[in-house]
């Protein structure tokens, strides 16, 4: 058993859920069955790989490789495949009304909530 | 088959131009085969008339004037319910948007209506696109039109069984894992998961950011092909968008693919694979080979912990995208005491049982103390099998699988056990984590009818590949193999 019921209600409380007493138990199991397949990934050995931190195209080595343009191997590299940075100029964003008409609970400028601070 | 499953992007246009309907008459139409199957087949979540019928008007008023037609004119389209528009109701699945209408559009809305396509409204899927069965959805599963006993497929199952029932033409879905390509075998249409990057997703609301992609369903390639000429490209609002030209698509799906090097893993036809899935997929392969590919055996060693690795990261994305739903500025609020009370009472009702899973399992793969057993491992994995990807590319011009390791299996079949629900996405998470582009085509039926797909991978944006290969495939009679 890879999970318990304290650590169902600690995650649950990170993640901010509230949950029925008849449901931890059943995401405990769950989630213990999910975790023991998981645990499979522990069989490989990762000591020399670099985690997948990005979805560039990459090397049968690892390596990061520029982006191809028609897909083909060895086809020409496409220009501009890098991701781009927009200049950095103010536009107008006059959303605050479509926003707030969202809101389950608005009074303009604001987001009402319950009280989060004592006097 | 309905009438209207008859119609596609060329015979849209064809009908328009010769004055035989107009883009309201046809919108009309599809409204009344909806009103029809829909009680069926609860496809549809939202049906917009209100935003469809204008865009028909301008369309006609187009054809009136003599005016050039843009290349989707007058074409029906469904949106998945996850994909924002303006003004249109957009759940997710979840009771938390149950009143959510998105103050804009995303930019793969605004290009379709561009265009010329009409929206007819918003498709069902399971909640925040996390299931395969689409039996998540909080407003009840969908049918599968092959078989009502059955599921078709998720997360976009609603996506598939519209086209695949002839209540749109096309469709968009959403794919994380397989959620475009497992209802498109299950349906049997042809599901496009584009490359990572290809399709803006300003607009999607997320699941998992290093992984959710838009791509289209139709009936046949070419129109799948016309669907991704116009939503595919670079977008400002879209930092993880790539600045890749966009090839015309539709002009690319009738070159040769004589001499192509198909890569067949062998890690694909193993333990688990239904045996009847299993001999379609290997005659569509030799139907490939009589087209004059090359068939190269391949092996793909790390696809065995895909599924594993998938959960990880996927999860651990979702359980941090789904933290904006506090029941603050959008969605669904329960009131409580205190702010921490609100936030609670606000996610235990409105997320179902998978989400909360899925949230918890991300946020223990993130927590204090296993970050870097789970997640940093799961990661270095997911390396490993990009690398698989990128090793195979280096002899092969594309790689063909099946999509899914069973045809759409009963409702109920499987709700009771998540990890084996999971499992239906043993073949297609493998693309999702290494970011290249596939295609589920139909590739026959089983004895008893129910569709089998088979999956086509290219190298990064390498959909005029699979574009080319998927046509000669349907060309030859594949489809119906």
């Amino acid at each position: 058993m890879k999970i318990s019921r304290e650590d169902v209600l600690r995650v649950a409380q990170l993640a901010h859920l509230e949950l029925a007493p008849e449901e931890v138990e059943t995401y405990r199991g769950q989630l213990d069955e999910i975790l023991s397949y998981i645990g499979k990934l522990q069989e490989l050995d990762v000591s020399s790989v670099e985690p997948m931190t990005q979805m560039r195209p990459q090397n049968a080595d690892g390596s990061r490789q520029p982006v191809r343009g028609d897909g083909s191997p060895g086809s020409a590299v496409a220009a501009g495949a890098e991701p781009e940075l927009r200049d950095d100029v103010v536009v107008p964003c006059n959303v605050a009304d479509a926003v707030l008409a969202e809101a389950p609970d608005a009074a303009k400028p604001f987001f009402r909530v319950p009280k989060v601070i004592e006097r | 088959m309905s009438a209207a499953s008859t119609w596609t992007i060329g015979s849209v246009r064809d009908a328009l131009l010769a004055k035989k309907t107009s883009a309201r008459e046809l919108a009309k139409d599809f409204y009344v085969q909806i009103e029809r199957r829909n009680p069926e087949l609860n496809a549809f979540l939202a049906l917009c008339p209100e935003r469809a019928y204008p865009q028909a008007d301008r369309v006609d008023a187009a054809i009136a004037k003599g005016q050039p037609l843009p290349p989707l004119a007058g074409v029906p389209v469904a949106i998945k319910d996850v994909i924002s528009t303006q003004s249109v109701r957009t759940t997710c699945g979840s009771r938390i948007l149950e009143n959510y209408t998105p103050p804009y559009d995303a930019t793969a809305i605004e290009r379709l209506e561009k265009a010329g396509a009409v929206v007819l409204g918003k498709t069902n899927c399971d909640e925040f696109a996390m299931g395969s069965s689409n039996e998540n959805s909080a407003y009840g599963p969908v049918r599968n039109p092959a078989a009502l006993d059955r599921v078709p497929g998720g997360s976009s199952g609603g996506s598939a069984a519209a086209v695949a029932a002839g209540l749109a033409v096309v469709s968009l879905g959403t794919d994380t894992g397989g959620s475009i390509r497992q209802p498109g075998a299950y349906c049997g249409i042809p599901a496009l998961m584009p490359t990572y990057g290809r399709v803006s997703r300003y607009g999607l609301i997320a699941f998992a950011s290093s992984l959710d992609r838009i791509g289209p369903f139709a009936t046949n390639i070419a129109d799948a092909a016309s669907v991704m000429s116009v939503i595919a490209g670079y977008d400002s609002n879209d930092s993880t968008s790539a600045a890749v030209a966009v090839p015309d698509y539709l002009a690319e799906i009738e070159k040769p693919v004589t001499s192509l090097r198909i890569g067949v893993p062998e890690d694909y036809f193993g333990a688990g694979l239904d045996p009847e899935v299993k001999t379609k997929v290997q005659a569509g392969i030799s139907l490939l080979e009589k087209l004059g590919c090359k068939r190269v055996p391949l092996k793909m060693p790390h696809t065995d912990y895909a599924i594993a690795t998938y959960y990880i990261v996927a999860t651990a994305e979702a359980s941090s995208n789904l933290a904006r739903y506090d029941g603050v500025r959008y969605g669904l609020r329960v009131q409580g005491n205190t702010l921490m009370d609100m936030y609670r009472k606000t996610r235990e009702r409105g997320f179902g049982p998978e989400v909360k899973r899925r949230i918890m399992l991300g946020t223990y793969a993130l927590s204090s103390g296993y970050y870097d057993a789970y997640y940093v491992r799961a990661q270095k994995v997911r390396s490993l099998i990009a690398r698989d990807f990128s090793s195979a590319f280096e002899k092969v011009d594309a790689i063909v699988t099946p999509t899914a390791p069973s045809p759409a299996f009963k409702l109920g079949e499987k709700t009771a056990d998540p990890l084996e629900m999971y499992l239906a996405d043993i073949y297609t998470v493998t693309g999702s984590l290494a970011g290249v582009p596939g295609i589920s085509v139909p590739c026959g039926k089983t004895a008893a009818g129910l569709p089998i797909g088979m999956q086509i991978f290219a190298s990064h944006f390498g959909e005029s590949r699979i574009l080319q290969l998927a046509r000669a495939f349907e060309k030859a009679g594949g489809f119906s193999i």
